[in-house]
């Protein structure tokens, strides 16, 4: 049996900032699906389900979002789901709403992920003191900058890559009314300048904490013909994990991550997704990432993912844009990074991504990944459908 | 075999809470001794009040004043009350229909016994001494004799000096055991040896071990001592000094595959200036008098390793 074609009609997030005191949660969620439903000129009656995402509970201290927020979210009366995966929760999110919708199960589903850092504080909720272990560090910087160190002595990249990829997506940033941090003034030389938190990390290659949600309408073929606005069209999605340590783990490039994204360019028909895909949004929460990433998905040989970011290849105005949103590096709800992500993909091959659009985008990655890059998320959406 | 270790771990963290305005609304109502519904679409009025309606997901704001008192829609009695509960002597956990409310909202009954509870008796509030925006403005109900003779009137929901957010702090007691293997990881090293297992199948050695191999998902029992020396296979410099850590900044985090290990174990690395800290460098433990674990690695002297030795073990 053929799978149906999913399509994303509607998008909406709300505008990210360090701390939304005048909303509650529920308020937060809301915001965003409103969004998302006006862009696809649809009600809450349209909707036959809700799955929502959100970021490990002890991040906010919310345990039960699905319960919480089913009225909030329409959900009464209407299947309701919860996705777990750690930072990559946005992507994996999105993708069991578009199984949904691909199964046939349902016609139209409300897809939301969402964080309010200001409720409490990642780092604490990234460090629980564990009895018998030694206390050594503390936070994801300090966890991800030794891969950093493997991936430049590996490839031999220079110094200077990460601040490349972080002045790039903070300019795009700008661009993007969404993003939470505006740096009107970013220079490179003030990237090259903000102190070493985690050598090599520089305090200007790490993310904001932002509150903030995203949310998608996914629909069937009948629901993309009634859509007011070009609708986005998913060419293939997937989902890989792998323990965050075991014996043979390759942290610089996962082989998780090379799986889903092969998984992906097979579904798509993508034989060198260097030629065939128009740009990538890729959850890079270290400025170093961009290169890593861009090997392990493809785009570049090992060790040459760098020279891409060196020589503009991944500017907004490059052959193969990178984050052109502005990426985690501008905006960070981490339960909502990786459905920004997934959207942002999917705004750019509707054309509505604004100021920070594309020209001509007609195939664009999103990707997501959370734990200690244990889990994997990507989908690959078009502006046409699939076997069109 | 050795004793399997068990300690209590608390998680514990004070989360806050923006309120946003219906909630504002609710709470500050409860500090000024004034209860707040909602009304629905359909005309019903919700205490305590949310802010979409739950049946047609419209966004509610049409809020109403609504009495003291009210009528138990149903109950359960708690014997013995845990600590941060409303009483602290024995009480029933109440639903309380708020005369001109049509739902009912949960709280503390104070009654001499379960005996003294019914369904349908009549209930009012008892309002906390000091009151601040949050339910627990609300000490608990106690019995009533009144009738019910109130209906709901519109309010705006303004007051002087809103409460705008709560904490809302949460604490999870666990009984915390490492399990068999780190356990017996814990005792090899209280006598300065570090003991890893060997995967049966994949035959890679997993240094803490784990009990099992995550590759090949199966038990895991050969134990191997591994170390002393080890390789730095690759750092970060630490700059900031993280709340609860006690160690100076700046200080070298570093991955360390022991001599025999397949995978790296995480640790600090001291003895040598932070700036001249290098992949591949040769480090041994330095231990301290009482420690569990290493102190940190310090440079052994030995020529660096080459990079093709440890480049699978970053």
């Amino acid at each position: 049996m053929s799978k149906e074609p999913v399509a994303v009609v509607g998008i909406g997030q709300t505008k990210h900032v360090a701390a939304r005191r005048d909303v509650s949660i529920a308020g937060l969620v809301r915001e965003a699906a409103r969004r998302a439903l006006d862009d696809a000129e649809l009600t809450w009656a349209d909707i036959d389900a809700v799955v929502i995402g959100k970021a490990p509970d002890f991040f906010e201290g919310v345990m039960m979002p699905e319960l919480y927020l089913a009225d909030a979210l329409g959900a009464v009366g209407k299947p309701m789901l919860r996705v777990h995966t750690a930072g990559s929760v946005g992507g994996s999110t999105t993708l069991v709403a578009a199984n949904l919708v691909a199964a046939g199960v349902h016609g139209t589903v409300l897809t939301l992920a969402f964080e309010k850092q200001s409720e409490s504080n990642a780092m604490w909720g990234l460090s629980l003191p564990i009895p018998f272990q030694q206390p050594l560090l503390a936070g994801a910087g300090g966890f991800f900058a030794p891969h950093v160190r493997a991936y430049m002595r590996r490839s031999g990249a220079p110094d200077t890559v990460g601040s490349l990829v972080a002045y790039k997506d903070r300019r795009n940033a700008l661009k993007n009314p969404y993003a939470h941090l505006h740096e009107h003034d970013i220079t490179l030389e003030k990237v090259q300048a903000s102190p070493m938190l985690w050598d090599p990390i520089r305090y200007s290659e790490t993310c904001p904490s932002s509150d903030g949600a995203c949310a998608m309408i996914l629909t069937d073929r009948a629901g993309a013909a009634r859509a007011p606005r070009p609708p986005a069209w998913m060419l293939g999605g997937a989902m890989r994990s792998e323990p965050t340590l075991f014996a043979g783990k390759d942290a610089v490039s996962p082989q998780a991550g090379k799986d889903c994204a092969a998984d992906v360019y097979r579904q798509a028909g993508i034989a060198d997704p260097r030629r065939d895909i128009d740009a990538v949004e890729m959850y890079v929460p270290f400025s170093w990432y961009e290169p890593m990433w861009l090997e392990n998905l493809g785009f570049a040989a090992e060790g040459e993912g760098w020279k891409l970011t060196e020589s503009g290849v991944t500017e907004l105005d490059g052959d193969l844009p990178v984050n052109m949103s502005g990426g985690v590096l501008s905006t960070n709800p981490i339960g909502a990074s990786g459905m920004i992500r997934f959207a942002e993909a999917a705004l750019q091959v509707r054309g509505q991504a604004g100021e920070h659009q594309v020209e001509g985008a007609r195939r664009v990655l999103g990707h997501a990944y959370g734990g200690g890059s244990q889990f994997f998320s990507m989908w690959l959406v078009g502006s046409e459908p699939p076997d069109s | 075999m050795p004793e399997v270790l068990k300690a209590p771990l608390v998680v514990e963290f004070p989360f806050t809470r923006s309120l946003g305005p219906v909630q504002s609304a609710f709470l500050t109502g409860l500090r000024e001794r004034v209860v707040l519904g909602v009304r629905t679409t359909d005309d019903r009025v919700l205490v305590p009040p949310v802010e979409y309606d739950p049946v047609t997901a419209d966004e509610i704001r049409d809020l109403v004043e609504v009495a003291p008192t009210g009528t138990v829609t149903t109950w359960a009695w708690n014997h013995a009350p845990r600590r941060g509960q409303p009483l602290s002597t024995p009480f029933a956990w109440a639903l309380v229909r708020l005369d001109g409310a049509d739902t009912a909202l949960l709280h503390a009954l104070d009654a001499p016994g379960p005996d003294a509870v019914h369904t349908g008796m009549r209930v009012r509030i008892r309002w906390a001494g000091e009151r601040t925006g949050a339910i627990t403005d609300i000490a608990c109900f106690e019995p009533y004799d009144g009738r019910h003779q109130h209906e709901p009137t519109p309010h705006t929901g303004e007051f002087a000096d809103l409460a705008t957010g709560i904490v809302a702090p949460a604490r999870l007691d666990y009984t915390y055991s490492p399990g068999r293997a780190q356990s017996a990881y814990i005792a090899a090293l209280s006598g300065r040896r570090t003991v890893g297992e060997r995967c049966p199948s994949c035959r890679k050695v997993y240094v803490p071990p784990r009990g099992a191999c995550p590759t090949c998902g199966v038990a895991t029992a050969e134990q191997v001592e591994v170390g002393p020396g080890g390789t730095v296979t690759t750092f970060c410099i630490v700059n900031i000094k993280a709340k609860n850590l006690d160690i100076e900044v700046p200080y070298v985090y570093g991955h360390i595959a022991l001599d025999g290990a397949d995978l790296a174990l995480h640790g600090r690395i001291g003895g040598i200036p932070y700036d001249q800290v290098r992949m591949g460098l040769r480090v041994e433990p330095v231990w301290t008098e009482g420690a569990r674990y290493p102190d940190h690695y310090r440079p052994t002297g030995e020529p660096d390793a080459d990079y093709d030795t440890y480049k699978e073990l970053l």
